[in-house]
């Protein structure tokens, strides 16, 4: 049986983000042929509809107000409850992101449905899908579907599904009036910490240091490698807890999970608690002066030597080919 | 200020996980407070110490959960309630778990409830939000600061590394992120005296709870470990030739860049 889905596109910076391409994917999947809708929710969104179309979706449904110009529950959740009212979707796929990760529980709660949250992958189509998500930090999976016929509800995590291909489509992108009331939560401010552009969870490079970059500046070869590769930085804890950097880099059981496609790992030692958030990356390259360190066994590359020597080198190599 | 927070017991992920027949065995296993539950637990503590009033920690679970409560008491919460499904329900999701924290706590007139923002183990971070929007009162997630002055709450959120600055009022559901405090170890004295202070045991019959309310919406149809890596390549010779050869293999065998 085909299934009508909705998508929940974000945007980032004045751009529609990487996972709202991959949810597309994802739902496409989870549609067995149906109808893939997605949603924009937001003050003036309608900019990016035809490019959602572009990537898959057969539909785009915009609800503007300037309540949504940022992100609360209450009034996300009463934008996107009024659009799941008019089309009456049999499915839902949200990123598996800051906002994914609030909104859909409550959306949920109110559709008294499952939620399967933070899907890695989908085997099958349309109602006899089966989701695939990391537990335990990553250090095992479970294959989860539904029990009932009620709604399809997953999130996906950023860097997983692979979009579909961008090709030029035509589909109506509509707008939906709805009335944001009662909101309860005032924004008053964001400060930005992490670094400019590249957000950890999507990265496709990620060059994270630990307690062997020593200090604050220590970093900043790193910094420089990543830039060259339109990556992000990030950090082991005890690099964090050394005040090398700020806890919003922390890769790890607490902190971020990512799954880039290249994840250079330098002066880390491998910390069960820092591997069960990266040992999913697709291509590990460990960097570490001590041959025996841990983050060694979980490593496709491995150079034994001083990051300190080894970083700047790798950089000045990359300009060379790139 | 009556305040409540939501905590679980897991499996502590340093051990090492063993799969067999589909699922995970824990037997011997160590098992923990969620790391996560502990910011929430230490922030109702100071919460409780500056403004006055009484902090319970909530779980769902069998007896062994038990542990756990008294550890929450040891750092200083005030009563512990062990929520006991062992015998009525099988599969637990994050639907079902919602639905009976909701149930409990629906005529406790909480001002501030706090939870974990994900669970270490099945790391879907739904309860929470899911509890709020039964209770129909604002809840707010990965919070880093929460600062309380009468009605009126302030609060900083991680937004995947952002910090996100908001004002919103109680009643409130938040849900704790790392960075929002140092968790106390109990101490002795804490010890000591959490064994004298209540831990009311209830079961789904004690809450008007029908089985059938609490049916799970998902079932899990197999839990299985990621594949084994193979050994990884350790490169040799002088480091500049190392690192030659490391961006040629990135680029030709992992293509990657």
């Amino acid at each position: 049986m085909s299934k009508k889905v909705l998508v929940l596109g974000e945007t980032r910076e004045g751009a529609l983000r990487n996972v709202s391409f991959e949810a597309i994917a994802a739902a496409k999947k989870v549609s067995g042929g149906g109808e893939v809708v997605a949603v924009l929710l937001g003050e003036t969104v309608s900019e990016f509809g035809s490019e959602l179309v572009a990537y898959g979706a057969d539909r785009v449904i915009t609800v503007e107000h300037p309540h949504l110009k940022s992100y609360t529950s209450d009034g996300y959740s009463q934008a996107f409850m009024a659009v799941v009212d008019q089309e009456q979707p049999q499915a839902i796929v949200f990123g598996h992101t800051a906002v994914g990760k609030d909104l859909s529980p409550k959306i949920a709660s109110k559709l008294q449905t499952g939620l399967i949250s933070d899907v890695t992958d989908i085997e099958g189509e349309g109602a006899d899908a089966v989701f695939i998500r990391p537990i335990y930090s990553g250090k095992a999976f479970e294959k989860v579907k539904l029990k009932d016929d009620g709604v399809v509800f997953i999130t996906v995590r950023p860097n997983n599904i692979a979009p579909l291909e961008r090709e030029e489509r035509s589909g109506d992108v509509s707008s939906l009036s709805v009335d944001i009331t009662n909101l309860r939560t005032i924004i008053k401010n964001v400060v930005r910490k992490s670094a400019e552009g590249v957000d950890l969870s999507e990265a496709k490079v990620i060059i994270a240091g630990g307690r062997g970059v020593k200090s604050k500046e220590g970093f900043d070869s790193l910094n420089e490698l990543a830039n060259l590769l339109g990556g992000a930085v990030g950090a082991s804890r005890g690099a964090c807890d050394a005040d090398y950097c700020d806890y919003s880099l922390q890769i790890g059981q607490t902190g971020k999970v990512v799954t880039p496609d290249l994840y250079i790992a330098a002066g880390i030692s491998g910390a069960i608690q820092h591997m069960a958030g990266m040992s999913n990356s697709k291509v590990i390259v460990a960097i570490n002066k001590d041959p025996e360190a841990n983050i060694f066994k979980v490593a496709d590359y491995g150079i034994v030597g001083d990051l300190f020597d080894v970083i700047p080198l790798l950089t000045e190599e990359f300009k060379k080919v790139m | 200020m009556n305040i409540y927070v939501l905590v679980k017991r897991t499996f502590d992920t340093e051990e090492k996980l063993v799969v067999s027949g589909g699922q995970i065995q824990e037997d011997g296993a160590e098992f923990i407070i969620n790391p996560y539950d502990e910011y929430a637990i230490e922030e109702a503590i100071t919460v409780r110490d500056a403004h006055g009033g009484e902090v319970t920690v909530v779980t769902i679970g069998d007896e062994e959960a038990e542990k756990q409560l008294r550890t929450a008491l040891a750092m200083g919460a005030d009563k512990a309630v062990l929520i006991n499904t062992e015998d009525d329900v099988e599969e637990l999701d994050q639907f079902t778990s919602a639905y009976i924290l909701a149930e409990y706590l629906k005529d406790k007139e909480a001002d501030l409830i706090l939870a974990g923002n994900v669970a270490i183990d099945g790391g879907s971070g739904q309860v929470g939000p899911r509890v709020a929007d039964l209770l129909g009162i604002n809840y707010v997630t990965t919070i880093t600061s929460l600062e309380i002055d009468g009605d009126t709450v302030k609060i900083i959120r991680d937004i995947e590394g952002d910090a996100e600055e908001l004002e919103t009022s109680l009643p409130l559901l938040v849900t704790a992120q790392q960075g929002l405090n140092e968790p106390r170890y109990p101490s002795l004295p804490g010890i000591m005296k959490a064994k004298k202070k209540p831990l009311e045991e209830l079961e789904l019959d004690d809450l008007d709870i029908d089985e059938e309310d609490v049916e799970a919406k998902t079932q899990t149809l197999e839990v299985y470990l990621p594949p084994k890596k193979q050994a990884g390549r350790i490169l040799e010779g002088e480091i500049p030739s190392q690192v030659s050869e490391l961006v040629s293999l990135l680029r030709s065998e992992a293509k990657v860049i």
